[in-house]
């Protein structure tokens, strides 16, 4: 299937040098939920703002909905949302007319109904004649999610869109989204909290630097670096392991009482192994008294890749 | 540059009305209260002492310039804020990101601003006859050159309200360009009332062309030819769309 988004070699080399963007290709998949994750200053922003016209790439190409951007932005950008990551609103105007206006500068013929829908799907509807300054930030959120929706856009751009919002909001925001793509709404999300990515996301791209260091499913990302880690404590110490056990992915540590496995893959090979190390302990005669178990999460890959990177790079 | 939204031009240019709409005391009311204290303070306690001018009475003879006072500096300032907010708070994302070009953008603003000013006009001469007895040689004229200045001086404001990064440059070139060439522009006296040297450096004022312009279409008679003052504010014009053309085609302050 043709990608709904296509970005090929994308550069971004702003005024004084600072090279943003450096040959980023990126697909994105029709229906899917993007989540692309990067420390600050990683180039999420720009990359987002290129593709929206925000800012003039230096080189490469950005083809959207089988479409060149250069060439057919006008139909391009009428079918894409872009949701900033900074609450800039005009901030005398009231919410109904703001998210209207927004529909007709895409160039759609008023329709009060749909505004209607919108507004009432993100609990804005009670808010319409408030200006928006007088919302909370929360709120602003919501208004201009609104407004990215007015012209039903197919792909929609989400920048740090639960940045500075509370629990609930978020997990608001997070249900909504999850509507949006049961819509057929394509989305691209840039989140600083993992949890997100991990919550929501189908797939997940690590940008650094400017460039993509990593795009795949989430699941297979997180069974291919995921990792279980078992602290298992000895109530006597022991000297050394057992031929069957050294087999196992461990190491003892100084004191011989705490015996920590680090092992298996994100598909749950790793608890089995664990279950299987504990018989293979009891085979041997060393007792345990604690068993603690964790699986690596998407923000452990992350950290873990992103800070190996910048090792390497020293 | 294929095609022309107007759903999305009727959007930008119905929001910027709007804008104005909820400043209206600030918009409408202090220009004309400001025009009027012109009229009483130039019109009626100066002028009774005046003698008429090319057969024009005093109070009669400074309604062009009154005008223009007030077309330049509002059609400037509209415009200039129009576009210079957006890019200030940050909104200006959305119409970049909206399936808009130059066309729609420029006639959105500059048409917005333009019909603020035309407005302003239209009330300007209607407080006028409360001040002074006019009549208008060549009204069809003079509408044209009223559209024509504020179209003009709209577009002179975007182009200002893209180059300005700060409020203080905003306003800088209002207070210390526009309104000096204004007031040294032949708005309340005919500059041949000036004596040499001063008659001729007035000439290299642009202000004193536009004036002169307007005052031909009210009364039939100026200072300067007709064809010389229309054809110098069709110049201005023309380098205005050709600033614009050159900023849209560089993304220049719009686009990073």
């Amino acid at each position: 299937m043709q990608p709904i988004l296509e970005v090929r070699d994308l550069t971004k080399v702003y005024q004084g040098g600072l090279k943003a963007l450096d040959s980023v290709d990126l697909a994105i998949n029709r229906g899917e939920i993007f989540a692309l994750l990067g420390p600050n200053g990683a180039g999420k922003t720009t990359l987002i703002a290129a593709i929206c016209g925000l800012v003039r790439p230096t080189g490469g190409t950005i083809s959207a909905f089988g479409e060149d951007l250069s060439k057919n932005w006008r139909s391009a950008r009428s079918r894409i949302g872009l949701v900033p990551q900074e609450l800039a609103t005009d901030m005398f105007e009231k919410v109904q007319y703001a998210v209207s206006y927004s529909r007709g500068l895409f160039g759609l013929a008023p329709n009060p109904a749909r505004i209607e829908e919108i507004l009432k799907s993100l609990s804005l509807w009670d808010k319409r004649d408030e200006q928006i300054r007088a919302l909370s930030g929360g709120m602003k959120r919501r208004v201009l999610i609104a407004k990215a929706l007015a012209h039903d856009p197919d792909l929609l751009f989400l920048d740090e869109p639960t940045a500075g919002v509370d629990v609930e909001l978020r997990r608001d925001m997070w249900k909504l989204i999850g509507e949006m793509r049961e819509r057929g709404v394509t989305i691209i999300l840039t989140t600083h909290y993992i949890e997100e990515a991990e919550e929501m996301a189908d797939r997940v791209g690590i940008i650094r630097k400017g460039q993509i260091l990593m795009v795949d499913d989430k699941e297979a990302m997180m069974s291919r670096l995921g990792r279980t880690e078992a602290i298992i404590t000895l109530p006597s110490a022991v000297a050394g392991l057992p031929d069957d056990i050294a087999t196992y992915p461990v190491t003892l540590s100084d004191d011989g009482k705490e015996l920590c496995y680090r092992g298996g893959d994100g598909s749950g090979k790793g608890k089995e192994e664990v279950a299987n190390l504990t018989k293979a302990l009891t085979r041997a005669g060393i007792d345990y008294n604690g068993i603690d178990i964790h699986e690596s999460s998407l923000e452990d890959i992350f950290v873990d890749l992103v800070e190996e990177r910048t090792g390497e790079s020293k | 540059m294929i095609g022309f939204n107007f759903r999305s031009t009727l959007a930008i240019y119905n929001r910027e009305l709007m804008r104005a709409l909820r400043t209206a005391f600030q918009s409408i009311l202090a220009p004309v209260l400001t025009t009027s204290l012109y009229f009483i303070v130039f019109g009626a306690a100066i002028g009774s002492r005046m003698p008429d001018l090319g057969g024009v009475d005093y109070g009669a003879f400074i309604i062009p310039g009154l005008l223009l006072l007030t077309l330049l500096s509002e059609s400037t300032s509209n415009a200039s804020f129009g576009i210079y907010m957006p890019r200030f708070t940050g909104t200006i994302y959305e119409l970049l990101s909206a399936p808009v070009g130059v066309a729609e953008t420029l006639v959105g603003f500059v048409g917005a601003a333009a019909t603020k000013s035309l407005i302003l006009a239209a009330i300007i001469l209607a407080t006028a006859t409360l001040f002074v007895d006019y009549s208008i040689a060549h009204p069809v004229l003079a509408i044209g050159y009223i559209m024509l200045v504020a179209a003009s001086f709209s577009l002179f404001g975007f182009i200002l309200g893209i180059w300005a990064d700060s409020f203080e440059k905003l306003g800088i070139i209002p207070a210390l360009f526009l309104i000096p060439l204004t007031f040294l522009g032949g708005t309340f006296y005919s500059i041949d009332m000036l004596p040499d040297p001063w008659r001729t450096i007035a000439l290299f004022n642009p202000v004193v062309y536009l004036v002169n312009g307007l005052r031909w279409t009210f009364y039939g008679s100026s200072d300067i030819n007709i064809w010389v003052s229309l054809g110098l504010t069709l110049g201005f014009l023309a380098i205005c769309v050709a600033t614009i053309a050159f900023i849209f085609k560089t993304g220049w302050r719009l686009r990073e």
